[in-house]
């Protein structure tokens, strides 16, 4: 397992130094400018293609069309532009992701910290409360959720911000345990600062490092999950262009038309990318000794 | 007794080339050891002790570590040019390093008796009972009961530790020893002991020792010359007498201004004012000027020629020459 | 280490429970009646209640669960709501097929990660160096359903080296066990890498090239148990992956495994055979981990002291 200290910084400027570090990194910044490109994408894609007359109207017409100038990824059994359609998937991929993992890393986080800071009974309770969730094989549990509950987009968010709650909690928990004893969280709490107080402003700044590094990951993990849940017709549900789903319903055509499954696979796994050199590159920035 | 010098250094330099800068780690090192000798390596944290202890046993890290010039002799072999199985075949049995840190210095997976016996096993036609056998003798010569050779490092105090790696560098008998801050991780009474040892065990087999450390009371008591290093060069050589009674280069005083006066508690340290230089940008001329209390004009500009008192005293400061060096340092010593 | 293999086995009874407990709280807070999926949209209220009834659905939902446990104390895992076969005798058919699955993979995975690892940190910065990395890279971020479609359209439907679905013969463990396996793979080989990296800065591994010994050997013989401690970790986790892996390859292969039959009984919601799916991957992935930390202690002593 890599273990990821928290670094204590002592110097000012922490983040203009970390950012410098991450500029040095080459491929750390192409992972940034591709998240930077997606991000982008997905908010301007409804002023780019009209939602109802080009992502979901189907034209028969003009069904499975290889790849041309008119359509440059070709087009699905129901004659929709399959690039049209995954430079707007990328606005589900991303809400979803980015929702569920906000909630996580704020439940998982504050279960994590309270318990790693104040230990015992507390502690105990959560934790063994992770284990159960933890003893539940990852995407499993996000699956079966996501299927108990039915597929739309709220319930999708419940499904994959629940199963990645027990990850943040143990992130937090071992960064804040490290530092609770450091001295100048002693020395807090030696001038007369109260608990609520030493958390939010020593305790957490200083666990920030391995949970930025952790959330960059986890966007990617939970990515590949809305788009393998989809896949498995239990996450977004057609005509809504997810790359999952619209993956899925190309394998009727993987002969001869195998560019329909082709494409979104590929927008997955350069998001996915993206992100993983991203997260390397910050774990790299935010910690230079584990280079 | 000129005899063939077991190690022979000359003109070593050593860079370490990383994204931050060149660090100059040697910038010329000269240094020769006889059979037998023991010869302390003398100077503060990073002025390139263990470079250069490494770099006998061609171990200096690469990347970044590049040996730019330089040449060193082991036992008459060119280091420089012998090819890794040579070097293999050298590498603990030739010549053998004790290195700083004993808490890392030996593999947390494996026993301690099977760490030593791979030196016979890779040094000698053997069984492995025999290897073991010897290994088990040791132990004993270390003063470590053989029957916790079976034991894993972290089972060993941090003495402890530091016999076992004693052990393992003694075990291929080596004609030159390399012992790197031997007991500076050590508890004092405990340094006392180890190295109480180290010396027996030296004149029992006759092993010379190239003795790397930053503490003057080791060298007094176990090196029979002395080179005192600053910034990757050897500032003054000499017998242990010449350098502790005829000091001569202000930085070698510095060093010893620096140590309490037991017999006279009342008189103030006199460390050295400033800090070591930055490897990787050195001060022009002479490396100590800027901290030197006796500075003159020529010494930011010309590197200091070396100047000899007698055969195997000398500096390497403008301080001297041949004529001033004989009657003694225009340092005045309290 | 006896009692400590027993104090693990009975830590993973509460858990199970707890497993079980949970996943019993979601499907009954899930939308859509047993009754009515089971008999279809034309079946009369008289007839879902009655259903119902023979079903126990109709108590609440904790009484309903301490009859499902009490059961399971006795190793009754139930019935199907579906089938009306015991759920044990439904998820046994299906055992074979997914542990030969996962499996394969994590043999791909493991038999390739390693070596991979070590000679990409041995030759750090060169050529293979960053060739297997980009390839590990790739590995992490193909999605299995996609890796596993395209693996089909090429070997099986143009090439036609392999079946395209079924689990006739071993050859139809290898596609699904390559797409299941690839993800793993790459993580364990970027852990592998990672972790022979910074062991070989360690001052041990100086110590050991001192006594005159040749570099391959430090590497296998100094460098690597130390390092293994890591990927060891990285292989117990891949292995709970793999598992909720083989859901998303068996769909693709048609592999008639227990994947393929959670995600059909979620779907029809036969709550005992969603239940026992579960809990036989829990089982799996607890008894994984169990092994990883005995694993851990053969290799580390360290942690082997803890443990007695």
């Amino acid at each position: 397992m890599e273990k990821i200290k928290p670094k204590i910084y002592k110097k000012k400027g922490p983040i203009v130094e970390v950012f410098l570090r991450l500029a040095k990194n080459k491929t750390a910044i192409l992972g940034l400018i591709i998240v930077a490109i997606l991000i982008i994408a997905a908010l301007a894609a409804p002023f780019i293609f009209d939602y109802d007359d080009v992502i979901i109207k189907q034209n028969i017409s003009n069904r499975l069309q290889s790849p041309s100038k008119d359509n440059w990824f070709g087009t699905d059994d129901l004659g929709r532009d399959i690039f049209a359609r995954i430079v707007y998937g990328s606005r589900i991929s991303l809400r979803v992701s980015f929702t569920a993992v906000a909630i996580a890393l704020l439940i998982g986080g504050f279960l994590g910290a309270i318990g790693g800071y104040y230990g015992g009974m507390l502690d105990n309770i959560i934790m063994r409360f992770m284990d159960v969730f933890l003893a539940i094989p990852g995407t499993l549990f996000a699956i079966t959720i996501a299927a108990a509950l039915g597929n739309n987009i709220r319930n999708l968010i419940i499904a994959l911000s629940i199963s990645s709650i027990p990850g943040f909690a143990r992130i937090l928990r071992s960064s804040v345990i490290t530092v609770r004893d450091v001295e100048f969280i002693e020395a807090a709490r030696a001038i007369g600062a109260n608990d609520a107080r030493i958390i939010l402003n020593h305790v957490i700044p200083n666990s920030l490092a391995p949970v930025i590094v952790h959330t960059t990951l986890n966007v990617a993990t939970i990515i590949l999950t809305i788009a393998g849940l989809s896949f498995l017709g239990l996450g977004i549900a057609p005509p809504a262009p997810e790359w999952g789903s619209m993956l899925s319903s190309g394998r009727t055509y993987l002969i001869g038309h195998s560019y329909i499954t082709a494409f979104p696979g590929f927008a997955i796994m350069i998001t996915i990318l993206a992100l993983n050199l991203l997260g390397d590159g910050l774990r790299d920035a935010l910690d230079p000794r584990l280079k | 007794m000129e005899n063939k010098p077991i190690l022979e250094i000359k003109n070593l330099v050593v860079e370490y080339r990383t994204d931050d800068g060149i660090v100059q780690a040697l910038n010329g090192l000269d240094l020769s050891i006889q059979p037998g000798e023991t010869h302390g390596l003398v100077g503060e944290t990073g002025a390139g002790k263990t470079t250069a202890g490494l770099g006998i046993l061609k171990l200096i890290p690469d990347p970044p570590g590049v040996v730019v010039d330089g040449e060193i002799y082991l036992d008459g072999k060119n280091v420089m040019v012998a090819s890794d199985k040579e070097m293999e075949s050298m590498r603990g049995y030739d010549v053998s390093m004790i290195f700083q840190d004993p808490m890392t210095s030996l593999n947390p997976v494996m026993t301690v008796e099977d760490q030593i016996a791979e030196v016979y096993e890779l040094h000698e036609d053997i069984s492995q009972a025999d290897s073991l056998k010897k290994t088990h003798e040791i132990l004993e010569l270390v003063g470590i009961p053989a029957e916790r050779g079976n034991e894993y490092p972290h089972q060993f105090s941090g003495g402890m530790k530091q016999r076992v790696v004693i052990a393992m560098a003694l075990a291929g008998n080596p004609k030159l020893l390399i012992a790197d801050e031997p007991t500076t991780a050590l508890d004092v009474t405990i340094q006392a002991q180890v190295l109480g040892m180290m010396k027996d065990l030296k004149d029992k087999y006759n092993t010379a020792m190239l003795m790397i450390t930053h503490d003057l009371g080791i060298v007094a008591e176990v090196c029979d010359k002395v080179s005192v290093i600053y910034a990757g060069r050897i500032v003054e050589q000499g017998n242990l007498v010449d350098i502790f009674d005829n000091t001569r280069h202000p930085y070698t005083e510095g060093l010893f201004n620096s140590l309490p006066n037991l017999a006279d508690r009342t008189q103030k340290l006199k460390p050295i004012k400033g800090l070591m230089p930055d490897p990787s940008n050195l001060p022009t001329g002479c490396p100590f000027h800027p901290r030197c209390d006796y500075v003159m004009e020529i010494c930011s500009k010309v590197k200091p020629p070396r100047v000899y008192r007698d055969g195997a005293h000398y500096v390497e400061c403008h301080l001297y020459n041949e004529e001033n060096i004989k009657k003694g340092g225009v340092i005045e010593r309290d | 280490m006896w009692k400590y293999i027993l104090k693990r086995l009975l830590y993973l009874i509460p858990v199970l429970f707890g497993v079980t407990l949970l996943v019993f709280l979601i499907m009954s807070v899930a939308p859509g009646d047993p009754a009515k999926v089971i008999l279809g949209e034309q079946a009369t209220p008289e007839a879902i209640e009655q259903l119902r009834v023979e079903l126990g659905l109709d108590d609440p939902v904790l009484v309903q669960y301490m009859r499902y446990a009490t059961g399971l104390l006795k190793g009754d895992m139930g019935m199907s709501y579906k089938s009306k076969d015991p759920v044990a005798v439904e998820i046994v058919a299906r055992i074979p097929t997914t542990l030969k699955l996962t499996l394969s993979a994590t043999l791909i995975a493991v038999l390739v990660a390693i070596p991979l690892g070590i000679f990409a940190a041995v030759k750090q910065n060169t050529l293979f160096d960053g060739l297997s990395m980009f390839i590990a890279l790739l590995g992490i971020s193909i999605p299995i359903f996609w890796l596993g479609l395209m693996l089909l359209v090429l070997f099986s439907q143009r090439l036609g080296w392999f079946p395209s679905s079924g689990a006739a013969s071993w050859k139809s463990f290898i596609l699904p066990g390559v797409a299941l396996g690839f993800h793993s793979m790459a993580s364990i080989a970027r852990i592998t890498r990672s972790s022979m990296l910074e062991v070989i800065r360690q001052d041990y591994i100086r110590t050991a090239r001192s006594k005159g010994m040749p570099y391959r050997d430090v590497i296998t013989k100094h460098a690597l148990p130390n390092a293994l401690i890591p990927t060891i970790t990285v292989t117990g986790l891949q292995i709970g992956a793999l598992m909720a892996g083989s859901v998303l390859t068996e769909t693709v292969f048609s592999l008639p495994g227990i994947g393929r039959l959670i995600i059909n009984s979620i779907q029809g919601r036969d709550i005992p055979v969603v239940l026992g799916c579960i809990l036989v991957f829990t089982i799996g992935f607890s008894v994984v981990n169990l092994l990883v930390d005995l694993l851990y202690a053969y290799v580390d002593p360290r942690i082997k002291a803890q443990y007695t």
